[in-house]
């Protein structure tokens, strides 16, 4: 039952530090969005994977089945995605506009071009 | 069999997203993105959530894709090359990913049927109670719509208003830039591609029909509203990238949306307001029929239609915005 153990949480955590990592570090702001939807994907995956039983079925109540996989974190992630689409979309739409104040979407280039910093 | 398809996708996921953290060409850090996507979803079969498996399908793989691709339409596919900052962020990732690792010491296991969320007496209830309770066999489905009714309320709330905020950020519609708006018209497609047009054409009533079965059949199998609204934004996706946005606007027109995103809204909260006028509380659907059970289907129906139309209109109203900026910006680069 528990020979993968940890391994599943061990590659949420690694997915996560790749999108971590790609926000902390890139200066182009399409790839930092790219960043931030790795990062959520994989509390997307880390959150149904807790709500996983051995054995268990979708659930979907069928005669003749006993054993349920949780629903509740179905539930969470299934909003959060729709949601998470449509928070890309406005980070996307934000970036565009700051495209066209500065003509480019690479950090350090926007920084200098602005009169504040 | 189940654990190895787990083990292979999970190394696949992992493979895609440190080759999208290494890629410098963002055109393929999109595909990635897709592909990323798309083996997430399979994963959620995998751990029996085909309701989840479904939205992230339609939504990662089609819509999001489509929005990256946009995007980079007007920024710029390459990533400019540049040294040093990176010892800093891989140090700090590093390390916050070696405590991550420490705490799931203390996880359980994966699948453990004696975990604390497996035993919690929540769980029993929506295991064990909802389907008697509401008559309705899928518990994912009774407890969006029911016992999380205020929460997905918010949900669609936010999507709502990320719909408002891409209209209002990039949605002004700028007519004296219409003249040159050819660069992505219809017949670009039709010309180069006679083999995806013809195949996506007779993809798109498929994909709507699919969409409608997801929709209304919600409480018996996977599906239902936010689903719907995905694979039904994807279809409407498919048409437009096939014949053009004028096209597509022309079919469904922008101010149509508009209304759409807020009368699905309206259609949630106005059954919560019904409830109350029946001496009930804020969406608590037993009020709406003598019998509590027959009460609580009518009430998931409906404000999962409410659901569906506002994700539909927000999804779509995004894509075709995305598309128009896009064509009125390369208007102006034209000019200039």
């Amino acid at each position: 039952m528990s020979a993968l153990g940890l391994y599943n949480y061990w590659i949420f955590i690694f997915l996560m530090m790749c999108g971590f990592y790609l926000l902390l570090s890139a200066r182009n702001l399409v790839k930092k969005i790219v960043g931030l939807n790795l990062f959520q994907t994989s509390v997307f995956v880390f959150y149904i994977s807790t709500g996983k039983v051995t054995g268990g079925a979708v659930p979907i109540f069928t005669e003749g089945v006993a054993v349920y996989s949780n629903p509740l974190p179905h539930v969470l992630i299934l909003t959060a995605i729709v949601v998470g689409v449509a928070g890309t979309a406005l980070g996307l739409a934000l970036t565009l506009r700051i495209k066209d104040t500065y003509g480019t979407v690479e950090e350090d280039e926007i920084d200098a071009k602005d009169p504040l910093t | 069999m189940v654990q190895f398809l787990d083990v292979i996708l999970l190394t696949f996921l992992a493979v895609v997203a440190f080759a999208a953290v290494r890629m410098r060409d963002l055109f393929g850090i999109a595909m990635l993105l897709g592909v990323f996507s798309f083996l997430s979803a399979s994963l959620f079969v995998v751990l029996d959530a085909a309701d989840v498996a479904m939205t992230e399908a339609a939504v990662g793989a089609g819509v999001s894709t489509i929005l990256v691709l946009s995007t980079l339409a007007a920024t710029g596919k390459t990533v400019r090359p540049r040294s040093g900052r990176w010892k800093l962020p891989l140090f700090v990732t590093v390390m916050v990913g070696a405590a991550l690792a420490y705490g799931t010491l203390d996880m359980p296991r994966y699948g453990d049927p004696s975990a604390p969320i497996q035993v919690h007496p929540i769980a029993k209830h929506y295991i064990e109670v909802s389907p008697q309770e509401s008559g309705i066999p899928n518990m994912v489905t009774t407890l969006l719509a029911f016992y999380r009714g205020f929460d997905t309320l918010g949900e669609t709330g936010v999507v709502f208003t990320a719909g408002i905020g891409v209209l209002a950020l990039i949605g002004r519609r700028r007519r004296q830039d219409g003249t040159a708006a050819e660069a992505l018209g219809p017949d670009v497609v039709a010309e180069r591609h006679i083999i995806v047009r013809v195949v996506g054409k007779m993809m798109i009533p498929l994909v709507l029909l699919f969409a409608c079965y997801v929709q209304a059949h919600g409480d018996y199998g996977p599906g239902g509203g936010f689903q719907a609204g995905v694979i039904f934004a994807s279809g409407l996706m498919i048409y437009m990238l096939l014949f053009g946005i004028d096209a597509a606007e022309r079919l469904v027109p922008p101010s149509v949306l508009q209304r759409l995103i807020a009368l699905g809204l309206l259609i949630y909260g106005g059954i919560g307001v019904v409830n109350i006028l029946q001496g009930g509380h804020f969406l608590d659907y037993r009020t709406l029929s003598s019998d509590a059970a027959h009460g609580i289907h009518y009430g998931v129906l409906g404000i999962e239609l409410g659901v569906g139309i506002t994700v539909t209109a927000v999804i779509t109203t995004i894509i075709f915005t995305f598309t128009g900026y896009l064509r009125r910006g390369s208007a102006t680069q034209q000019e200039a």
